[in-house]
């Protein structure tokens, strides 16, 4: 972590525009849309816009079950394509500072998860929601193998699932022609290939195999242009990452594709069991034949989005 | 008759329905014994004919495994009853009334404020770890806080006597229907007995499901539509679904028959969008909405869950009540009854150990030898394993696998289950055969109601230690005695109907069904063409002094219209590629694949055909399943043939008398029409255009082709010639084979349509009806020879003809985009 740029916290304009274009008109659609960043201690949200064409003939906004905001879109006209631009200015705070040294070992965190016919406090009913297997996330003894040298006995939680992202960023190669949506992490585990989206839902197998509780977030992540080069408009692209709950802390998220522990530069939008709980945007058609979507996704500081007009 | 229990066993280990301790026959079975000792064995074997005889014309049946070429199998049936008496039910439905009323207040609190789990009363993972617990319906409130309409209960009976749960069925509990089913059938084998022991009425049950559900359903003032969602033919239970929708008078529908406009469901009808107020359903939870639940389900209806959470419609079920079908709940039961309904649980579950608490895992893995082990959750794919029947190494193998994830498993004491009284018509005595009971629980305006009776299920032999209509197992069904209720008597319509109630036409019918029916009737007609053309050819080849000529022009027919194989690489014999037309099953053009489409359109349309219709499509697949290609030869093929267009002809019977005049019937006779149209317009064209028009054999097997030999001969008494062989099978408006007849035919389908369909778009077909009308064979006489003048008259001839196919095939695609483009599939966006 850069220490010099936590004092302030960070400004952010987020432009993130979807397109997909249709082979044959769609007459009936509802689209799910997580666009809007859900507000934390450390995270505000300050101005956001969704602007959808056509207009739908309904849209509700709305939280789902996770406490994320959520846009419901129904279009009931014959439309060829769809467009649904979101404009966000997102203030991000620093966080307390972590000991990672000082969290429990992470076999009595398991323990403590696990039913014993005891109260549940507020938290650790949350944190009991993203213990178990989710559609993208299936649980399997492999998954706790691989990661046996991050979990030796006694290692305080939070390092070792610090030595797991370590793990994941140093074996996995970076790679976003590897994979899709649907690839099986049994296959993203044997080639060691994937994107973000596959990284994080290594580590939730990881971590919830082992009976740990973690969940998936979805956001973005501000970008470097090369040395001496402008910041393209368009260049970036939805990222994830995890968090994983740890008694007195909370909540606590790792990177595993940069290998860092999430700071200034991570903008949150949603939180959910896996990537199907928050997709940015996701839907059901009626009719539409083919289609091939267009996402482009711009991060950058506000005061040089307000200087380039963007 | 002689004693009926000389081989009937009494062994202590287990309660006798029949027999007592002491072995002697309890009091409320005395009345049916007495009757039986009165029949002759051959009076009883008639009986259990009768009762064979109803299954098999009711149709009653239970797919095994979903196989498109649908593994059906007879619903199996005892023809003696089980018996309980009035005051051991009462006791009996009492604890299930009160088990329906406790799993529903759990559904309330898992789906609410989650008290339970905050108390520790019901371990999370019961509920976050079930696939069945579906996040997006926490928050939901039905109507009347009803979750379970209904629940169903699976009951064992231990050697004391008592009955014990050994499993909880509340997500669309499935068995009410085949109970009702096997009452009428048992009731009528043993009439006078039904009514001297006055077995307890079953249609209170089935009435309060009614009322329920039209009381409940947000109507804003309308009359509710109540629907039964399937989810289709391939289910295990679907005579079930089709039953039931029949006895409760509900559309049976399928997700695709359903769309979501505005946050309130409809039925896509051929008259338009009709709004579904309640579904019940038999779809299991995730699939039931694509957009918020499973994302992979083709069977749901998008945004059905949005509907159900701006309270537009009932979902009966509620979503999300399958997660209480986790075994690893019943061990909790006692402390949440307690807890919420501050009383103790009448009816007692088996003993289970959920391993998810350190302790209790360790005792369960110490009596692993006596446990069956089975998933906490259907998400697993573990299939139930004895632990008596694992050896030392897969007992190891078992008990790594729940140390690994122990929240993810349950043990459970296997059920001792009770003995009852079977039939066996080979010996004329009774056998005894362990059983088990699922019981109905209906939500009714104030409290659960229980079904006085239930589905008894019987095992496969005498020593079997499980249950189950998938393994083989029969059903029997249940006599409960006592005080038949006011109100329960057998199925009868609430009020009496006057003129003004008269309904002459299903204002629901799902298109979908029509678009099948009108398929069905294009893949009839479509079969009966090729058998017909595939018979010519095959009759020609065996006797092969025929006319050369005239098998090389019905060769070219089969070849242009596409019924023949093409000559491959390896110059395939005629007889290979006439027994692959017929045969064939990875040839998409042959007869076999032609059949299959049929079965498939009349399996999806079944609740419109009649039994005896049902029963010849059954007939016909049987025979085309029992067709050997590896030993078929051209003789075998031609009785097939034979056998095959005494079917068709049925079934075209069935179409013209058998059937009502509604709309489904509307589209069935113009599917007929088109193909049939492209069948003969298209062959005749071909025929004409060819060498062989003059060629006498070659007409002769064209009249057939055309099922005109019959007529053509009384007319003329003589060999077949050109101008009155094209006259009766293209001009001749009062032969149903004649292109004119046919066209004619489908220009008045057309107009019964009425204003829903635009006829005068359809100007080109009515021009063609107009000039093939007018057409003159005239010009042939003045040359009999094949000459260039004549040549030319049936170029034109042809030429007509193929403009008439075309249209037809026109036709066919203007009728899909105007009356079924709503039957689109949907499909998901790819996610960003």
């Amino acid at each position: 972590m850069n220490s010099a740029v936590v004092i302030s916290g960070a400004h952010y304009r987020i432009v993130h525009d979807t397109h997909y274009h249709y082979s044959a008109p769609v007459s009936l659609a509802q689209q799910l849309a997580h666009l809007w960043p859900r507000e934390s201690p450390w995270q505000r949200c300050r101005s956001r816009q969704l602007s959808v064409s056509p207009e739908p003939t309904r849209r509700v906004d709305g939280l789902d079950v996770f406490g994320n905001p959520l846009t419901r879109l129904a279009f009931e006209r014959p439309h060829d394509e769809l467009k649904v631009c979101a404009r966000l200015d997102v203030a991000v705070l620093p966080r307390p500072a972590l000991q990672l040294a000082d969290s429990p070992a992470w076999e009595r965190v398991r323990l403590e998860l696990s039913y014993s016919g005891k109260r549940l406090g507020v938290e650790e009913l949350e944190a009991a929601r993203f213990r178990f297997e989710s559609p993208y996330v299936n649980l399997k003894q492999n998954f706790v193998a691989w990661a046996d040298d991050c979990f030796v006995p006694g290692r305080p939680l939070l390092l070792a699932v610090q030595a797991l992202m370590a793990k994941i960023f140093s074996e996995f190669t970076y790679d976003a022609a590897a994979t899709q949506v649907a690839t099986p992490l049994a296959q993203v585990l044997e080639e060691k290939r994937g994107v973000c989206q596959d990284f994080a839902h290594l580590m939730l197998a990881c971590l919830r195999s082992r009976g740990l509780a973690a969940r998936y977030v979805s956001g973005y992540l501000l970008t470097q242009p090369p040395a001496g080069k402008p910041r393209l408009i368009g260049a970036d692209a939805s990222h994830a990452w995890i968090a994983v709950w740890c008694p007195q802390l909370g909540w606590v998220d790792f990177d595993p594709t940069n290998n860092l522990i999430p700071a200034l530069e991570h903008i949150t939008l949603a939180w959910g069991r896996d990537f199907g709980d928050v997709s940015p945007l996701r839907g059901v058609i009626l009719g539409g034949g083919s289609h091939d979507p267009e996402v482009s996704v711009t991060v950058m500081p506000l005061e040089e989005a307000l200087a380039r007009g963007v | 008759m002689s004693d009926l229990l000389a081989d009937y066993p009494r062994n202590a280990a287990a309660y006798h329905e029949l027999l007592d301790a002491k072995g002697a026959v309890r009091p409320h079975w005395r009345q049916l014994l007495a009757h039986l000792q009165r029949c002759s064995p051959a009076q009883l074997r008639q009986r259990q004919a009768l009762l064979a005889r109803q299954i098999q014309e009711n149709g009653v049946t239970y797919n095994v495994y979903a196989e498109p070429d649908g593994a059906d199998r007879p619903w199996e049936l005892d023809l003696l009853p089980n018996i309980i008496p009035a005051e051991e039910w009462a006791e009996l439905a009492a604890g299930v009334a009160q088990r329906a009323t406790l799993l529903n207040a759990v559904l309330a609190d898992i789906y609410g404020p989650q008290q339970l789990l905050a108390e520790g009363l019901l371990p999370s993972d019961l509920v976050f770890g079930h696939d069945n617990y579906l996040w997006p319906c926490q928050g939901l409130q039905p109507p009347g806080g009803t979750w379970l309409h209904v629940y169903a209960v699976d009951l064992a009976r231990s050697p004391d006597g008592r009955w014990w749960v050994t499993a909880d069925r509340t997500q669309a509990p499935s068995g009410a229907g085949y109970a009702l089913e096997n009452r009428q059938i048992v009731s009528r084998a043993f009439p006078e007995l039904y009514r001297d022991l006055r077995v307890q009425y079953l249609a209170g049950y089935f009435r309060t499901l009614q009322d329920t559900l039209a009381r409940q359903a947000p109507s804003d003032g309308e009359t509710p539509l109540v629907v039964l969602l399937t989810p289709g033919r391939f289910n295990e239970t679907y005579f079930e679904h089709l039953y039931l929708a029949r006895q409760l008078g509900y559309p049976l529908v399928e997700g695709s028959d359903l769309t979501v406009r505005d946050s309130t469901v409809y039925l896509k009808t051929l008259g338009g969008l009709k709004r579904v107020h309640a579904l019940l359903r038999r779809l299991d939870d995730d699939f039931c909405d694509p957009l918020e639940l499973r994302t992979d389900s083709a069977l749901g209806v998008p945004g059905l869950l949005d509907a159900v959470r701006q309270g537009r419609v009932l979902v009966a079920n509620a979503l999300g009540s399958g997660v209480l079908e986790s075994p690893g709940l019943p061990g909790f039961l006692p402390l949440i009854c307690e807890r919420l309904l501050g009383a103790e649980l009448q009816l007692p579950s088996i003993a289970s150990w959920w391993c998810g608490e350190p302790p209790v895992l360790e005792e369960a893995l110490e009596k692993l030898p006596e446990l069956l082990i089975r998933a906490a959750f259907p998400s697993q794919h573990f299939a139930p394993q004895f632990g008596p029947e694992l050896d030392a190494g897969q007992r190891a193998a078992l008990a790594e696998r729940l140390r690994q994830r122990p929240y993810a498993y349950v043990g459970q004491e296997r059920p001792l289950l009770s003995q009852a009284p079977i039939w066996q018509a080979e010996s004329g005595r009774l056998e005894a055969r362990p059983i088990g009971m699922r019981v109905f629980a209906v939500a009714g305006p104030d409290g659960y109601r229980v079904m006085p009776g239930g589905l008894t299920r019987v095992a496969a032999s005498a020593s079997a230690r499980t249950l189950s209509m998938q393994w083989g197992g029969a059903s029997k069904d249940t006599w409960v005695l006592g005080e038949r209720h006011i109100g329960s008597e057998p199925w009868q319509w609430g009020r009496v109907l006057g003129v003004g109630d008269v309904v002459r036409s299903d204002p629901y019918l799902p298109s979908r069904v029509v678009e099948n029916l009108f398929w069905f009737g294009r893949y009839c007609e479509r079969c009966e063409g090729g058998a017909r053309l595939l018979r010519i050819l095959l009759a020609r080849y065996v006797d092969d002094d025929d006319d050369p000529q005239a098998l090389n022009a019905a060769l070219t027919v089969a070849e242009t219209l596409g019924l023949l194989p093409p000559v491959g690489d390896e110059d395939a014999s005629l007889e290979t590629r006439l027994l692959q037309a017929v045969l064939a099953k990875d040839w998409p053009a042959s007869l076999y694949v032609a059949l299959q489409h049929l079965q498939w359109a009349a399996a999806s349309v079944r609740g419109k055909l009649s039994r005896e219709n049902w029963q010849a499509l059954v007939e016909l697949h049987k025979e085309a399943q029992g067709l050997d290609s590896e030993e078929a030869d051209p003789g075998a093929l031609l009785e097939f043939l034979d056998r095959l267009l005494m079917s068709m002809a049925a079934l075209s019977g069935f179409a013209l008398d058998d059937m009502t005049r509604d709309d489904g019937w509307r589209f069935l006779m113009i599917g007929r029409r088109i193909e049939r149209l492209q069948f003969l317009a298209e062959s005749i064209a071909d025929f004409v255009a060819g060498p062989a028009a003059q060629d006498q054999s070659a007409l002769a097997w064209l009249l057939e082709l055309g099922n005109s030999s019959i007529t053509y001969r009384t007319r003329y008494l003589a060999a077949p010639q050109l101008i009155p062989v094209l006259d009766l099978l293209v001009l001749d408006a009062q032969n149903p084979h004649a292109v004119l007849f046919q066209l004619r035919s489908l220009l008045r389908s057309l107009a019964s349509l009425g204003e829903r369909f635009e006829l005068s778009e359809e100007a080109g077909l009515q021009s063609l009806t107009a000039r093939l009308a007018a057409f003159d064979l005239g010009p042939l006489e003045y040359n009999p020879l094949a000459s260039a003048g004549s040549t030319a008259v049936l170029a034109v001839l042809a030429a007509q003809l193929l403009e008439v196919a075309a249209a037809a095939g026109q036709l066919s695609d203007h009728l899909g985009l105007r009356f079924f483009v709503h039957v689109d599939a949907s499909q998901q966006t790819q996610s960003l």
